[in-house]
């Protein structure tokens, strides 16, 4: 009896040695809704393709994201294995370090650049030539606008051809229903909108190549005086995004045209304002001078990144290449939660042809290739959230307190300066 | 003999330490969580850091201090911050001492269940509050513009909304003169019943002969107020205000969910709390973000040892 117990125990033991000798190796992916449910939905493929790793998706809300990952790069442990970076915080990581060169070996990303959309391949790179985020989704910035409405005032939006025309047809469309002196409907929700449209389809951003701040450039002060002229013409409706009034706004048409990115369109399907289907239709932006190609900018996107901290750095790789390099994968991830993909080939599935209901048969996703061809390719600075902060607030000032421009902007311009300046 | 003696001073000795055994997982926990973040924070203000772990510090005097204090958005944050403390802070403690006042007259019923609904906002998330009162003053149609609205149509209102100037509806959370008031709503929304607890318990312990004794005397009603009952709770006001100078500088959650992490319009909202953690989290400036805690550090030393002598002196004075 004795004896039977002995073997088994060796028996035992054998075979626990026996099945860690092929250990699979664990890696987290921190990201933030709604990339837990794209990433979760091709993680059947994934273990397909790699039975040795095992995935878990932690997934915080959006800011929580993104702070948890700065505390985790400074405290030198707890950050994930992949952690997705949006759009808005790629500046922030870019030249601070913390995360790895994805050109280097063994990753080599560099075989894969002409694969992505060039401008989003840019906007993870630093200024000094390396791959900090590997594009994973993109958003091509739009117009939704209201065709009801539109037609109901007698404007077609292929008229819409400049700035001009675009606030010529918020005047006619923006009314006073109720005799109050005040507007009820109006063009867009934000005026504040319409300078980030043209911020954002600029051929730079708040640097030039050299690392001078261009704030006070020709290109923000048009921006900034054409928010202006928008909000004091009361086209404008000074609502805030992601608040009720902007739902309400979108599910009564009291608003009519919302500069934002192709990612709007599944949220306005699906929980925003699902009863206005077929009333709604996507549009380029308009050129901002007679005689200029039209404006073409991003609102939005997800990057991919690999900490210096993590472990497991080749199979935290083999998931990024996955995600963003597989036109299956980011066609599912498209259908799943709208993440319209950055890697190129994905877009001539026939997905992308799709005539879609909820904008009357519009193909929009084509428009949105389209766009994302044209954005144009800027370097991420590092301080490019400082200036960032600093733009937003001078914006603020100058729709709500009636701060001149010219002196907004100088001061937008020192407070990135100072910034920038020190150590 | 000897050996007795021994085993005699082992023991002592092992008595002697057992409470410090008992204690230690508080110092511990203390050394690491608490002793440990403060000094490296007064290390890491005369430092250079960008945050990452693997990037090194790099010694720079007093650079992170003259760089704030004379950066002009400092002392933006360290003005709204004052006020709003000051908007936000001083109707806390005439609410709370009136609603103590009422909870501790003889004949309020239910008083278990007004105790209750008064600190049930100090326990409720900050967070899902701060979300409850963006919707209820949301432009233009929160609840709070709707009765704006309503009012602008009687005449008497509509007149002193143009006094004001005021275009109904209102911009409460983008119009800037608007904007710290009512951040300041949420703000004593929620501690108003802190304030009343601590009031309360303060009443309860003040002598009913003392009451007796000034309506044997024939004492008026705020003569018995001001001269027995404020008196009586100044220990209790104390405290209570210093609590509040305390919390108030360093007031975050409210305007950061309400207008955002810039300090909303101009960053008529921005407080210094705000300002810490833009520089440290979002710029990287973890040096400056830990100098600023120092100087907010020691604003609100300042401040507290004021409120605490200004109280102090009025005791003496009486």
């Amino acid at each position: 009896m004795r004896k039977l117990g002995l073997v088994l125990l060796v028996l035992l033991l054998v075979g626990s040695v026996c099945l860690e000798a092929a250990p699979k190796t664990k890696i987290v992916v921190g990201c933030y809704p709604a990339l837990d449910e794209a990433y979760a939905a091709v993680l059947p493929e994934f273990y397909k393709k790699y039975p040795n790793i095992e995935v878990e998706i932690k997934s915080l809300g959006f800011d929580d994201h993104h702070s948890t990952l700065v505390t985790a790069l400074a405290a030198g442990q707890g950050a994930p294995d992949v952690a997705a970076v949006e759009i808005a915080y790629v500046a922030q990581f870019v030249t601070e370090g913390g995360l790895v060169d994805l050109l280097k070996p063994p990753y080599n990303a560099g075989r894969y650049r002409h694969g992505i959309a060039p401008y989003t391949w840019a906007q993870g790179s630093s200024d000094d030539g390396r791959l900090i985020a590997m594009p994973a989704d993109i958003a091509p910035g739009c117009a939704f606008y209201r065709r009801d409405v539109f037609e109901a005032n007698g404007i077609k939006i292929e008229d819409i051809k400049t700035m001009e025309d675009l606030y010529q047809a918020g005047l006619k469309i923006s009314k006073d229903l109720d005799g109050d002196g005040k507007n009820d409907t109006w063009l867009v929700s934000d005026a504040g909108n319409i300078a980030w449209m043209i911020i954002r389809s600029s051929p730079e951003l708040y640097f030039d190549k050299n690392g001078n701040c261009v704030v006070d450039s020709e290109r923000f002060r048009l921006a900034f005086e054409w928010a202006k002229k928008f909000q004091d013409a009361g086209i404008a409706a000074g609502i805030g995004a992601w608040s009720n009034e902007w739902y309400v706004a979108f599910q009564t048409g009291t608003v009519a045209y919302e500069p934002c990115g192709a990612w709007l369109g599944g949220h306005l399907k699906n929980w925003m304002a699902p009863d206005t289907a077929g009333k709604w239709g996507v549009a380029e932006w308009p050129a901002l001078k007679a005689g200029e190609p039209r404006m073409a900018g991003y609102w939005g996107g997800t990057f991919l990144a690999i900490p210096e901290q993590s472990k497991n750095k080749e199979a935290a790789w083999a998931f990024i290449e996955f995600i963003c390099t597989n036109t299956d994968v980011q066609v599912k991830n498209f259908e799943t939660a709208d993440c319209f993909p950055a890697w190129m080939e994905a877009w001539n599935h026939k997905i992308f042809e799709e005539k879609m209901d909820f904008f009357a048969g519009q193909q929009a996703r084509l428009l949105w290739i389209d766009i994302a061809k044209r954005v144009p390719e800027v370097i991420t600075n590092k301080f490019d959230s400082v200036a960032n902060a600093a733009v937003s607030a001078e914006l603020s000032a100058v729709l709500n307190e009636g701060k001149a421009v010219d002196r907004a902007l100088r001061d937008a311009k020192t407070q990135i300066e100072r910034r920038t300046r020190r150590r | 003999m000897t050996e007795l003696t021994m085993k005699n001073r082992l023991r002592r000795c092992y008595n002697r330490m057992i409470p410090y055994f008992f204690v230690s997982p508080f110092f511990a926990f203390f050394l690491v969580f608490g002793a440990f973040p403060i000094f490296f924070a007064l290390y890491l203000s005369f430092h250079s850091w960008n945050g990452i772990a693997t990037s090194p510090m790099v010694y720079i005097g007093w650079e992170n201090y003259t760089y704030t204090l004379t950066d002009p958005m400092f002392w933006q944050a360290l003005k709204n911050t004052v006020v709003m403390a000051i908007v936000s802070g001083v109707p806390q403690h005439i609410l709370g001492l009136f609603f103590a006042f009422i909870l501790n007259l003889g004949f309020v019923r239910l008083k278990n269940f007004f105790k209750a609904t008064l600190f049930l906002p100090y326990i409720t998330s900050t967070v899902a509050v701060s979300m409850v009162f963006a919707i209820f003053y949301g432009y233009p149609f929160g609840f709070a513009n709707y009765l704006a609205v309503s009012l602008d149509k009687i005449p008497f209102f509509h007149a002193i909304f143009s006094l004001f100037n005021l275009e109904i509806p209102l911009k409460w959370l983008a119009s800037p003169p608007l904007m710290i008031p009512t951040i300041s709503t949420q703000i004593i929304w929620r501690w108003t019943g802190w304030n009343t607890i601590l009031y309360l318990a303060g009443l309860q312990t003040i002598p009913q002969e003392l009451y007796e004794a000034a309506r044997v005397d024939g004492a008026k009603w705020h003569q018995v107020f001001f001269k027995i009952t404020l008196p009586s709770l100044r220990p209790v006001m104390q405290f209570a205000i210093t609590m509040s100078v305390i919390g108030g500088l360093q007031i975050f959650n409210e305007p950061f969910i309400m207008v955002g992490k810039n300090g909303g319009t101009g960053r008529a909202a921005y407080t210094l709390a705000m300002y810490l953690y833009q520089t440290g989290f979002e710029w990287g400036y973890f040096g400056g973000a830990a100098a600023i805690s120092y100087i907010v550090f020691v604003l609100i030393f300042i401040a507290s040892m004021i409120s605490r002598r200004v109280l102090r002196s009025d005791e003496g004075v009486s």
